[in-house]
């Protein structure tokens, strides 16, 4: 069975200021120093033309709650004052990005509104325009279409959602990012990461993106063979990318087969109805928690026959997940209920077996047949049989196109209805802006040095081994790196090692690696290479940081007691260690080698060089053999 | 430039393919680079020889026209306009709200083709932008006039109060909300104040700092506090109802004769000066508070309009340095009255006094008011205050400078006679003047220190 896959990729930038204000771009941790709140409307007439996904939001009648600060948002980002100009920095770092993908350039940037109202931007629109088009990625020797390159506005953090309240937070909205869209040719899981792999490298090979959790999220649009197509939004990790091609490919097919045997079992779709059944009754008395809880609090038990569907509804489409599962995110999503549970499920959680054969007896349910439950108040429970019975018909056509989000383990659950054509105009605040020939030559100068030459220039100048400087290509830590090694002279070998390694392992143990700041590491190697710490300290000096990231590496280095000898100094001390170990060292000779080095290492670990270290007992020890 | 807003070398090429904006093209750029979409009109600024396409997917993007190899018509595009909106099921007895427009927007239907921003003035349109409304007021609408409220001038005024005279003579209804352009919409509320003596309900001015065409605008919320006004308010007076802070859930009532636009672009621009708000309004409970302790309450009586404005009235900021033959010129070219938005207490340079002399000898009314916006002028306090009210100045206490201009331009249209100027002007007649400063007229400077408390670096 074949798979068509197209990605979507969201990169933010690296720039000074945001794209429309000059706010700055990081995002922040501490307490929102004030809150504002407001609503979002769109006209009655305008309504019908609007996707099912934003008119539910919209009926739900929602007020946000933004959070904001006094230093990194201002009116702009509080639509408290119209945009400024088009950052011209993202600007540049978009138009590099079109010349790195080989895509055409517009004459003119025209930048527009496309209506979202989730509450997510301030003004209920998002900007966005459209810079390059028509180019390609050459990955693993294919040519990989890529349709789009946008510049874009990032949009509010969403904090929680309160009842009919969401709160989100300012300080994210407005940082400029680059959407990229592949053409929908991809053909397979590995080869969807590998695409996604070579965009990441090109983006940090400009050294003018972000990096870490959250700069970079990945849409996939996966449509098998005979299914429809599917939005898998925000997949953050690279890694997972295959495995979620994979199982989806598997849940369309799953979907395909139940597909199949419905129409084997002769269901149409006149039969599934939303009609429920009072079923509160049958439940009086019940074992099960969760129905008590319901009635007790004023709420009813609906049953709804699904005729055809019995053995179907449990039957797996993704590790741990099954039709019944779908339906339970559907009902969740239109009527926010809590859960339903499915007569393939039951008896269980509770609820008996004369309960199931009750409620059967109530809905007519022949043998083939299953049912649907819900415990909850009235119309939130008749919501939720519509929603049942909606994805119950669906599963007649087979997969329903949808927007899905994905879980970390790979599988995906239901987010929104497939979104309808966007629905833009013109950003009249923001004039059009002409791309020169004199910019784009500007541009072509501004071009990072592509990676199969950076590759060379790491093994060849750097002295990096061919695997250090493929690790190093790949990471999100490539540009920091040359930083490193360009600011502070330190041996590229153990930067790169330091980075790719040593953080990796240390995360690993546990420890916070994630606290340990771009600025730490410019200082460590700093002190490092005007030998203020040796290499052998790195380890404990980046685990002490972790765990106290306000010490500077200096500081670090003076309380762990790892302050360098001199190599005068070394001698003396390792002369004082020998000593004690006189006995033996006569004894054995050049065998106590061992025994002294372990001695010495305990000591002076972290505080003299290797190599030096191990000459200076290799040469005191022949003294004292030598019995000098 | 043709209509399309095309230059010479965009439109020879256009000609040539027999395409016209609205049409869809495809053409090809002179990288072999095909593009189809709708061809739009020109925006007004930017290079008028770079194409605007609108593709397939939503975009607009710019084709320079010296790039374009070829083009061809291939279609025509139809303007996709919002449907036209229902008529709302309403609730029977409802009190009545007419709706005055003069050119600010509170529903508008964008054209997802085009892009075009259509404002829309029925009563339909306004409640598929504020379904809310259809249980607060049978609303009826009409548009008076359309322009830009930097456009408005004195005898607009005269033509809205009169207008507004006869919707409340004629139809009755419990308020009149007029859509007015932020800019110069406290000048307008102030006029209102002066030519509309005596009213059954309130005229109240509304508009949008944020346009009507976005998601977040905060047109419909201030035209419900203004609906609301319109029907709960015990007063009959001309204010301003607009947004109280960012949020979208407080409004604040203000008088036309107090009010000023402070700030360029904030939702909250709107602040009583030398006053406090008359009244305030809450979303989403609807409830109206009053705060002044006294007001022009309705009238069942007739309503009484003393309508007309001189137009020959002039604002003139002092500045340091200024040339007192600026204030000649006005004398000389027959201006009847000018304000003059002195500094401080009411002061000016020594040059202008002999000028400001000369102006009332020749029966020109000469109105003292402060550019320090808050306070009261007082010109017995230094000498040149003195010097100028020897020299015939009339000084207005705590009047806005906009307000005083407002009412000077009324008064002269009353009488010319300086001592009966001065008289009317001093008349209290729409709470404009207030003998008493209260310690919460000036809002307090320290608001900004709350945020260093809150952790703000
Ligand atoms: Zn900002």
């Amino acid at each position: 069975m074949s798979v068509r896959v197209g990605l979507e990729i969201h990169q933010m930038l690296d720039t000074r200021e945001k794209l429309f204000c000059s706010c700055p771009t990081s995002l922040r941790r501490d307490e929102p120093h004030f809150r504002f709140r407001r609503w979002l409307r769109l006209a009655r007439s305008e309504l019908g033309e609007l996707d099912p996904a934003a008119l539910f939001e919209y009926a739900k009648g929602r007020s946000y709650l933004y959070e904001s600060y006094i230093d990194a948002t201002c009116l702009v980002e509080m639509d408290e004052e119209p945009p400024h100009p088009l950052n011209a920095e993202a600007l540049e770092t978009a138009l590099i990005v079109c010349m790195m993908l080989n895509c055409k350039v517009v004459d003119e940037v025209h930048v527009m509104r496309k209506i979202v109202i989730d509450g997510s931007n301030t003004t209920g629109f998002q900007r966005t325009a459209l810079i390059g088009f028509d180019g390609y990625v050459e990955v693993e020797g294919k040519r990989v279409p890529i349709a789009t390159v946008c510049l874009e506005e990032d949009a509010a953090r969403k904090i929680e959602e309160r009842g009919s309240e969401v709160v989100y937070r300012l300080d994210r909205l407005g940082i400029p990012l680059v959407e990229i869209a592949t053409g929908p040719t991809i053909s397979s899981p590995e080869e969807a990461g590998a695409v996604a792999l070579k965009i990441g490298q090109l983006l940090r090979a400009t050294g003018r993106v972000k990096r870490g959790l959250g700069t970079i999220r990945q849409d996939l649009n996966i449509s098998v063979e005979g299914g429809a197509r599917v939005e898998v939004k925000g997949v953050q990790e690279l890694e997972l990318i295959p495995k979620v091609v994979e199982l989806e490919v598997q849940r369309q097919r799953a979907l395909l087969e139940i597909r199949d045997e419905l129409r084997r079992r002769g269901v149409a779709r006149e039969q599934i109805e939303a009609k429920p059944v009072d079923v509160t009754d049958v439940f009086r008395d019940t074992g099960s928690r969760i129905a008590k809880k319901a009635l007790a609090a004023g709420g009813v038990a609906l049953a709804v026959k699904l005729p055809g569907f019995a053995g179907l509804l449990g039957r797996e489409l993704q590790p741990g997940r099954r039709l019944g599962t779908e339906m339970a995110d559907r009902a969740r999503y239109w009527a926010e209920v809590g859960g339903i549970f499915h007569s393939d499920e039951l008896p269980g959680y509770g609820i008996s077996e004369g309960e199931v054969s009750e409620v059967r007896k109530l809905l007519g349910c022949g043998e083939l047949d299953a049912f649907v439950l819900v415990f909850e108040e009235r119309r939130k429970a008749e919501r939720a049989v519509e929603a049942v019975v909606e994805r119950a018909r669906e599963a007649l056509d087979g997969v329903p196109p949808e927007t899905r989000a994905a879980n970390p383990d790979g599988t995906t659950r239901f987010m929104r209805p497939m979104p309808g054509k966007a629905r833009m105009y013109p950003e009249t605040d923001i004039r059009p802006i002409r791309v020169t020939a004199e910019l784009l030559e500007r541009v072509r100068m501004l071009l990072p040095e592509p990676p199969e030459a950076k590759y060379e220039r790491f093994v060849k100048v750097y002295g990096l081994s061919p695997e250090l400087a493929g690790k190093v290509l790949r990471s999100y830590r490539l540009d920091l790196f040359e930083r490193i090694v360009e600011a502070t002279g330190a041996p590229p070998q153990l930067v790169a090692s330091t980075l790719e390694d040593t953080l990796v392992e240390l995360r690993r143990e546990g420890v916070p690696v994630q606290n340990i700041t771009d600025e730490h590491l410019f200082a460590l190697f700093d002190l490092l290479a005007k030998g203020g710490m040796v290499k052998e300290a790195i380890p404990p000096v980046l685990k002490l940081l972790a765990e106290k990231p306000e010490l500077s590496p200096a500081e670090a280095v003076k309380q762990l007691g790892l302050t360098p000898l001199s190599p005068e100094e070394a001698r003396e001390a390792v002369r004082r260690i020998l000593k004690r170990m006189e006995g033996v060292i006569r004894e054995r000779g050049e065998a106590a080698f061992g025994p002294a080095m372990g001695a010495v290492m305990r000591e002076l670990r972290g505080r003299v060089d290797g190599a030096l270290l191990s000459r200076i007992v290799k040469e005191e020890l022949a003294r004292v053999a030598a019995g000098g | 430039m043709s209509a399309s807003g095309y230059g010479e070398l965009a439109s020879r090429l256009l000609e040539g393919s027999g395409a016209s904006v609205f049409d869809e093209v495809e053409l090809e750029r002179d990288d072999g680079v095909v593009l189809r979409g709708v061809l739009l009109p020109r925006p007004q600024y930017g290079d008028p020889d770079v194409l605007v396409l609108k593709l397939p997917n939503g975009y607009n993007v710019g084709v320079d026209s010296r790039r374009v190899k070829s083009i061809r018509r291939v279609g025509r595009a139809e303007p996709r306009l919002g449907s036209p909106p229902p008529q709302p099921p309403l609730e029977k007895g409802l009190p009545r709200v007419h709706f005055v427009g003069t050119g600010g927007t509170i529903a508008s239907r964008i054209d997802y083709v085009s892009g075009a921003v259509y404002p829309h003035f029925t009563a339909e349109d306004i409640y598929s932008m504020i379904p809310e409304l259809e249980s607060v007021a049978l609303v009826t609408a009409e548009t008076l006039f359309n322009i830009f409220s930097e456009d408005m001038t004195p005898r607009h005024w005269a033509l809205l109060a009169e207008r507004v005279a006869k919707v409340f003579e004629s139809e009755g209804p419990s308020g009149v909300v007029v859509a007015h352009g932020t800019d110069t919409m406290g000048y307008t509320a102030a006029a209102l104040a002066f030519a509309l003596r005596r009213l059954p309900g309130p005229v109240v001015l509304v508009g949008a700092q944020r346009s009507s065409d976005r998601p977040s605008s905060d047109s419909a919320t201030n035209v419900l506090a203004a609906a609301l006004t319109a029907v709960k308010a015990p007063f009959a007076e001309s204010v301003v109802a607009m947004h109280a802070g960012l949020d979208d859930t407080k409004f604040y009532v203000h008088r036309g004769v107090r009010v000023r636009k402070m700030h360029t672009s904030r939702r909250d621009a709107f602040r009583s000066v030398n006053a406090v708000p008359l009244a305030k309004v809450e979303l989403p409970s609807r409830e109206l508070t009053v705060f002044a302790r006294e007001y022009i309450p309705r009238s069942r009586e007739g309503v009484v309009l003393e309508n007309g404005f001189d137009e020959r009235v002039a604002l003139l900021k002092f500045y340091p340095g200024m040339d007192p033959e600026i204030l000649d010129f006005l004398v000389d070219r027959g201006y009847h009255g000018v304000v003059i938005e002195a500094t401080g207490l009411g002061h000016v340079g020594e040059r202008l006094v002999p000028s400001v002399r000369r102006a009332v000898e020749e029966g020109v009314a000469v109105v003292v008011a402060s550019q320090c916006i808050w306070g009261r002028v007082n010109l017995n306090v230094y000498r040149r205050g003195v010097e100028l009210l020897k020299a015939g100045a009339i000084p207005v206490e705590d009047m806005l400078p906009e307000t005083a201009f407002v009412k000077l331009s009324w008064v002269l249209a009353r009488t010319r006679d300086l001592r009966e100027v001065a008289r009317l002007l001093l008349t209290n007649v729409a709470y404009e003047i207030d003998k008493r400063s209260e310690e919460w007229y000036y809002p307090p400077l320290d608001y900004f220190e709350r945020f260093l408390a809150g952790g703000a670096q």
